[in-house]
This record gives C-alpha cells, sequence and structure tokens, in this order.
C-alpha cells in the first residue's frame, strides 16, 4: 500500500516534470498556476503562451504517455499471465501490426473517403488484426504456443502488407510519415485523445482486477485454472478482448510503441512477485512512469529534435530487460 | 455414491478414448484406476472433474449430474492432481497451495482466516511446512508433486481426483502419499501404473483397456494372473503377502 501511494506521488512528480521539460523550458511553479487556471479556475497572471503550452500540448501529453504506458504494461502482464509465455506482449497478437496496416490504407491508399481518421483505420485494422489471429488460433488448437505462433504469422501478413502498400504507392514524404509513426509519435496528441485513453486505461485496469484471481490460477496451465473453478474460455475472452482495445486504442493514438508491454510486467514482477492483486497495479504504475520518462528523454535527448518515443522506450528497455534477466538468474 | 459414472464416452478427434465406461465409488472409498498407457485413465479424471465434456452418458457426484453444476461449484467439491503441471513463475510453495483456495474465494472477499487454516493444514499432512517460503523451481520432481496434492487438500474437497501421483517419488514417498491419501476419508479416484501399491492402498480397481472397463471390484477379485497376462501382456504370480495381508504380485521373465 505504502508502495502504491509513493508510486502515485512519484507518477505526479513525473508528470509534472514532464510538463515544466521541453525546449521553452516552463518553471514548476508557472506549469502549476496553469493547470490552476483551467481546473480550479483561479485567475494567476501568465503568459499567454506558456499557458498554452502547458495546457494545450504538454499537459494532455504526458496525460496520453502515461495512460499509455500504463495500457500496453497492463495488456503485457495479462498476456504473460494467460499464455504462460514470458515473452507475450500486445504485439505478439498481431494487432500493433494490424493497426499499422489500417492506418497506412487510410493515410496512402485514401481508404475510407476522409470520413475515416488515421486512428480509426488503425483501431481498425488492430481489431481485424486480432479476430484474423483468433480465427487462426481457434482453427490451430488454441494451446498458448499456437496462440503465439498465429500472432506471429498474424504480424507477418500485416507486416508485409504494410511494406507492399508502402512501397509500391507511398511518396518520400508520405513514407517518412508512416515511419514516424510505425515507431511510435506522441506529437499529435491533444485532449481529445486524453478523453479516451485515460478511460480505457482506468476501464481496462479494473477489468484486469477483477480477473486477477483467475490470472494467478492461470499459473499451471488451462488445465489447472478450470480444476480451481476458473471459467477458462470466458475469461480468455473478456482478457483477450480488453487486451485487443486496449492494444487497440493506444496504437491509434500513439502509433506502436515496443517493449512497454514486455519489460515492464517483468520489472514489476521482481519487485513485487508474482500475485496479481499486487502485480496488476504495480505494472500499471510502472508503465505509466516509464513511459512519462521515455517521452521526456524523447524530447530532450537531441537538441531541436523530437525522437520517436519507441525508439526511447526500446534503446531503454533492451538492457533493462537484460539486467532483470541476469539477476532474475543470479537469485535462482 | 459418491461417484458414479454412467455409461460414458468421449473421443479426442476421431480416437475414441473412453468407450461406454460404467463405475461407482462409495463416500470415503478409494477407487483405484489400471491399465495400460493410452487405456483412457486420465481422460476419465479429466471428463469426471469436467475438464472434457462427455459424448455421452452421465457423471453424477453425490446423485447431481455434474453436467448441471457451475464449475466453481464443481471446484469448491472435486480437486485434481495432474501429471507433472508445473510453471515459469516463481511461485513459492505456499503461493501455489493458496491456489487451492481460488474457488472458495469471491472476486472481492479478502483472504481469510478459514483459509489460512486450510492452507497450513494441506502443508502440515504433505510434511511442507517448514518449507512454505521455498520457491516451486527449486523442488525435486517428488517434492512438486507433494506441493500439488496440498495444494488439492486445500480446495477441502469431498472427491479427490489423482492422475499417478506417485510418478518421480522415491518408494517412501510413494508409500507415504498413498497411505495419506485413503486416511483423508475423501472419495478419491486414483490412476495407478503400480499394481502392487494398487493392491495395497485401494479398496477397490478397475481395470482399463481401450476405453473399456474389463474388470473392477474388490482387488483379490480384479488382480489375476489371467487379467494381468490379458491387459498388461505379462506373466505374473500371485500370493498374499505375509507382510501387510494384501495380494502380492511378482512378474515372471519372458
Amino acid at each position: 500500500m505504502a508502495l502504491t501511494i509513493a508510486a502515485v506521488i512519484l507518477l505526479a512528480i513525473m508528470i509534472s516534470f514532464a510538463v515544466a521539460i521541453g525546449e521553452i523550458a516552463i518553471p514548476v511553479s508557472t506549469t502549476a498556476k496553469a493547470v490552476s487556471n483551467r481546473i480550479f479556475g483561479t485567475s494567476f497572471e501568465l503568459n499567454r503562451i506558456h499557458q498554452g503550452i502547458v495546457w494545450d500540448y504538454r499537459l494532455s501529453r504526458a496525460l496520453v504517455a502515461a495512460s499509455a504506458g500504463a495500457s500496453l504494461a497492463l495488456c503485457g502482464v495479462v498476456l504473460q499471465a494467460m499464455l504462460r509465455n514470458p515473452l507475450a506482449e500486445p504485439y505478439v497478437l498481431g494487432i500493433s501490426a494490424g493497426a499499422s496496416t489500417g492506418a497506412v490504407c487510410v493515410m496512402i491508399l485514401g481508404l475510407g473517403y476522409g470520413a475515416l481518421t488515421l486512428s480509426g483505420g488503425a483501431f481498425i485494422g488492430a481489431i481485424v488484426a486480432f479476430l484474423l489471429v483468433g480465427v487462426l488460433a481457434a482453427g490451430a488448437g488454441r494451446s498458448s504456443e499456437r496462440i503465439i505462433l498465429c500472432g506471429v504469422a498474424g504480424s507477418q501478413l500485416f507486416n508485409a502488407l504494410t511494406s507492399y502498400i508502402v512501397t509500391t504507392s507511398a511518396n518520400a514524404e508520405q513514407a517518412r510519415g508512416v515511419l514516424f509513426w510505425l515507431l511510435g509519435s506522441m506529437s499529435g496528441v491533444r485532449w481529445p485523445d486524453v478523453y479516451l485513453s485515460v478511460p480505457v486505461a482506468i476501464a481496462g485496469y479494473l477489468a484486469c482486477l477483477f480477473h486477477a484471481r483467475a490470472l494467478d490460477a492461470f499459473a499451471f496451465g488451462t488445465d489447472a485454472a478450470a480444476a480451481l473453478g476458473i471459467a477458462v474460455r470466458r475469461v480468455q475472452v473478456v482478457l483477450f478482448g480488453i487486451t485487443a482495445l486496449m492494444t487497440a486504442a493506444v496504437v491509434s493514438m500513439v502509433g506502436s510503441i515496443g517493449f512497454v508491454g514486455l519489460v515492464i510486467p517483468h520489472a514489476a514482477r521482481f519487485i513485487v512477485g508474482p500475485s496479481h492483486h499486487r502485480l496488476l497495479p504495480a505494472t500499471a504504475l510502472g508503465g505509466a512512469m516509464f513511459m512519462v520518462f521515455a517521452d521526456i528523454v524523447s524530447r530532450i535527448i537531441i537538441p531541436q529534435q523530437i525522437l520517436p518515443i519507441g525508439v526511447v522506450t526500446a534503446l531503454f528497455g533492451a538492457p533493462a530487460f537484460a539486467i532483470i534477466l541476469f539477476r532474475a538468474r543470479r537469485s535462482v | 455414491m459418491s461417484i458414479a459414472v454412467e455409461n460414458v464416452a468421449y473421443t479426442a478427434g476421431k480416437t475414441i478414448v473412453v468407450d461406454g465406461i460404467t463405475l461407482a465409488v462409495e463416500q470415503g472409498k478409494v477407487l483405484g484406476l489400471l491399465g495400460p498407457n493410452g487405456s483412457g485413465k486420465s481422460s476419465l479424471l479429466r471428463l469426471i472433474c469436467r475438464l472434457r465434456k462427455v459424448d455421452s452418458g452421465i457423471i453424477r457426484l453425490a446423485e447431481q449430474d455434474i453436467a448441471a453444476v457451475p464449475r466453481a461449484s464443481l471446484a469448491r467439491r472435486v480437486a485434481f492432481v495432474e501429471q507433472q503441471a508445473t510453471t515459469d513463475t516463481q511461485l513459492t510453495v505456499r503461493d501455489v497451495v493458496e491456489l487451492g483456495r481460488t474457488p472458495h474465494r469471491g472476486v472481492l472477499s479478502p483472504w481469510g482466516m478459514d483459509d489460512d487454516i486450510a492452507v497450513n493444514d494441506a502443508l502440515a499432512r504433505v510434511d511442507m511446512a517448514h518449507r512454505a517460503d521455498q520457491f516451486w523451481h527449486t523442488l525435486s520432481g517428488g517434492e512438486r508433486q507433494r506441493v500439488h496434492i496440498a495444494r488439492a487438500l486445500a480446495q477441502t474437497p469431498s472427491e479427490l481426483l489423482l492422475d499417478e501421483p506417485t510418478n518421480h517419488l522415491d518408494i517412501q514417498h510413494q508409500l507415504e502419499i498413498l497411505s495419506l491419501v485413503t486416511r483423508l476419508g475423501v472419495t478419491s479416484i486414483i490412476a495407478l501404473h503400480d499394481l502392487n501399491l494398487a493392491a495395497m492402498f485401494c479398496d477397490s480397481l478397475a481395470v482399463l483397456q481401450n476405453g473399456k472397463v474389463v474388470a473392477a471390484g474388490a482387488p483379490q477379485d480384479v488382480l489375476t494372473e489371467d487379467l494381468i497376462a490379458r491387459v498388461f501382456g505379462v506373466r505374473a504370480h500371485i500370493e498374499r503377502s505375509a507382510v501387510h495381508g494384501r495380494y502380492n504380485i511378482q512378474y515372471a521373465m519372458g
């Protein structure tokens, strides 16, 4: 409990830093005043540009980063438990590859005749990919290895489709836009994204927490879970569905961001142990903090330039993952 | 009858795995399930705890058709110990045994005194209480089996199904586990390979071959030299043991 409170406070501090740090340095006090002006209707005298940057750009961005990080990390922990595979993460089900294809269809092929936004295309692509992998897995026998193999097959198919569309139809500028989006980008994030991203993360978290005991029961496989009274099929449908929706929502807003769903659950397990009642909150908070941190780094590491956030998460995530693996090995 | 299986059939793909089996176990008695590999023992156990659905026939627990019982209430009654179930999760012995309380707890109900008592009692019964904090992956095969049995006991079942629980156990622990199970007073069905252990510990035996019951009844009636030759394809000599008074089977070479 103390750990949870500490983590929430730390997350709040990190979000305030995320709002304060950037090309235009804005003191934390100004940030606090700007936020207070909008939320509590106070009327501190502020530079209107500062007010705008804090509220319209950086705060919305930090909140989306936090909720997207929490969502992706939660998806990772749920998939790792249900598929009993330490390498499972949201992208293993082919969801992000499908989202990319969907976005590319809208961006380059102009599918949807302007009625469909890039995010909408990505969301539809993600759901289509998830359903396809689900049908494949149902046909192939539903064991966790089979599901992962179907996910890999689905990912390959959709990545190939994306590459095909980009190489045959895109001009140079479009290709650059696609690339940036494929690596994850927070630059287009505004308040409407917050209104989707935050509720999705919270609802997803509550749904996962509701199934915490079922997730524990999967430790020895689906038969063992069923023998412990878990309605395995229903739990699988619900939780796979939730992970698909959460991933689709995240990918449609900020592109595909790797490593959060893989690394954060392992780090959290290392700190709080395997029981999902503790692991789920730890993972959600850890994912949120990691993503906010990665977003700050992506904006300041190279002056005058913003790195794709997926590059930052991978650059920090891969070595962190290696350290976790080595330390876990030593403690055995 | 505590467990009654009536004319049950089950097909996996195109293979008939269980072919019209009928058997029954009285309250508190132990039934030994014998038969060569692939004779349908494991599948029958899985059907009784409804991990698989019967194609035809009825399975009743205390006169109630299990097809009509919700999964969680079934798990409060029946505990199942699989063969060699393992995990990569870093669980302690206590974590694993606590899983046995899953069907007894609501989604929001906190861990209670009952749960603690059941878990500690189960750990003590399999002699693993002093190792409750040890990690699962550091245990030997036999210790893992004992922890699985403790997990099943923590479910406080009225029916216990065990699929070859003495596999991987040294002889001391084989005897300990079987005498533990038979002293519980819980209706049990145990799939076994060792005919001598079956004769020693079970109240009754059922011998399966190709998904059918070929013999059932008291150990002395079931285990005949003729049956062992027919079902297992080995010559045997059977006599009453001077040590424990139960039947003892000696195998002849060639």
